[in-house]
């Protein structure tokens, strides 16, 4: 008998509870942001491809070269971005500490964490907005390439219709995410969670947050690094 | 004392993530030392591909830690893990299809399409130059 119950804990697949030991709505998040995975990979996979297609292509140092209260003249590539990145580094640091927070059912530590993570990702909004218009007003948009190509040819518009596609769709994310960020505080400064007795809810949301980061580590590479 | 067991058992805790921040922090600043140092490098050089290899190379590294860490895949069950990673392999075949072909394409429009080859090296006076001298014309107008 003893050997039956020491063994029943050990097989995952025996029935009576989940063989995965998370909880259903974390699982499907899981396999939500595995199809969204896909979603952004084939975004920058068709970029890649269209890349290694062409015969020239812009240099991103000579692009995005400029940042907030510059001259025309700005020169400094990649510094606005890198900042950009840490923004969303940290934004995540602070979710991760809002979901370890939340499993200790600590609910103040929950409230300012989640605040600080909202901040993070509205920065990082505001961060491309700038950028985003920026852009825009050296000429850059859907269908419209002012840049040349880093040997001096013409570029064709691929160049701004991925970025702007790709990192629009990034961005877009990111809001859904502070979204669901401020939906997560509200639901936690009315007790929600505290009658639930667990803070998952905020797992799954922290789980969509680090994705968006994940994602930026790529585009970040793709668009400014490569 | 219960939750501590539990953080325990999840893995991480305070610690962990503190050194996963700095691991990421590193990871970061080491890709934008690269991408400093390949600035002045010339356009498709052998080391500034080596480079950028490297570059792809950190990004996979700051994605494990996200993913591993972060969103805690790396204390799941084995079950789960395998869930998630095996269909990602995919993307080993779609980037190594998908890219060559690109690179394949090229390669047949370079040769077939000779016309379209020579639009592509033609270089493009810069917009702002074209200006500058024709203010220069329209001063020397003036004068």
């Amino acid at each position: 008998m003893s050997t039956t119950t020491t063994a029943v804990p050990e097989k995952l697949w025996s029935g009576g509870k989940s063989p995965f030991k998370v909880e259903y709505g974390k699982l499907m998040m899981w396999y939500f942001l595995m199809s969204d995975a896909f979603t952004f990979g084939a975004f920058l996979i068709a970029y890649g491809t269209t890349r290694f297609a062409t015969n020239g292509w812009p240099n991103p140092n000579e692009v995005f070269k400029s940042y907030p209260f510059a001259g025309e003249n700005a020169n400094a590539p990649l510094v606005f971005v890198s900042i950009m990145t840490f923004i969303l580094i940290i934004s995540s640091v602070t979710m991760v500490l809002a979901v370890q927070a939340g499993q200790q059912m600590n609910k103040n530590k929950v409230v300012i964490n989640l605040i600080l993570t909202i901040l993070g990702g509205a920065a990082f909004l505001s961060c491309q907005a700038w950028e985003w218009n920026h852009l825009f007003h050296e000429g850059a948009w859907w269908g419209r390439n002012p840049f040349l190509n880093a040997d001096g040819t013409a570029s064709t518009t691929n160049f701004t219709n991925f970025f702007f596609t790709i990192t629009g769709f990034h961005g877009f994310h990111v809001f859904s995410g502070v979204i669901i960020n401020i939906i997560m505080l509200i639901m936690t400064l009315t007790d929600k969670f505290e009658k639930r007795g667990h803070y998952l809810m905020i797992e799954k949301a922290g789980l969509y947050w680090h994705f968006v980061d994940l994602v930026w580590v790529f585009v970040f590479t793709c668009f400014y690094l490569i | 004392m219960e939750h501590t067991a539990d953080a325990e058992h999840h893995g991480g805790g305070t610690k962990e993530v503190i050194k996963v921040t700095i691991i990421l922090s590193i990871l970061t600043v080491i890709e934008l030392a690269l991408g400093f140092a390949m600035m002045g490098m010339e356009q498709g050089s052998g080391l500034k591909l080596a480079i950028k290899g490297t570059i792809v190379i950190l990004m996979m590294a700051k994605a494990f830690y996200i993913v591993g860490y972060f969103m805690h895949l790396k204390h799941e069950v084995k079950n789960l893990i395998m869930t998630i990673v095996v269909p990602l392999l995919l993307f080993v075949w779609f980037i190594t299809a998908f890219l060559s072909d690109g690179n394949s394409f090229k390669n047949l429009k370079n040769t077939y399409d000779p016309h379209k080859k020579e639009l592509s090296t033609q270089k493009v006076e810069k917009k702002e130059e074209v200006k500058e001298t024709k203010t220069e014309e329209k001063k020397k107008a003036v004068e």
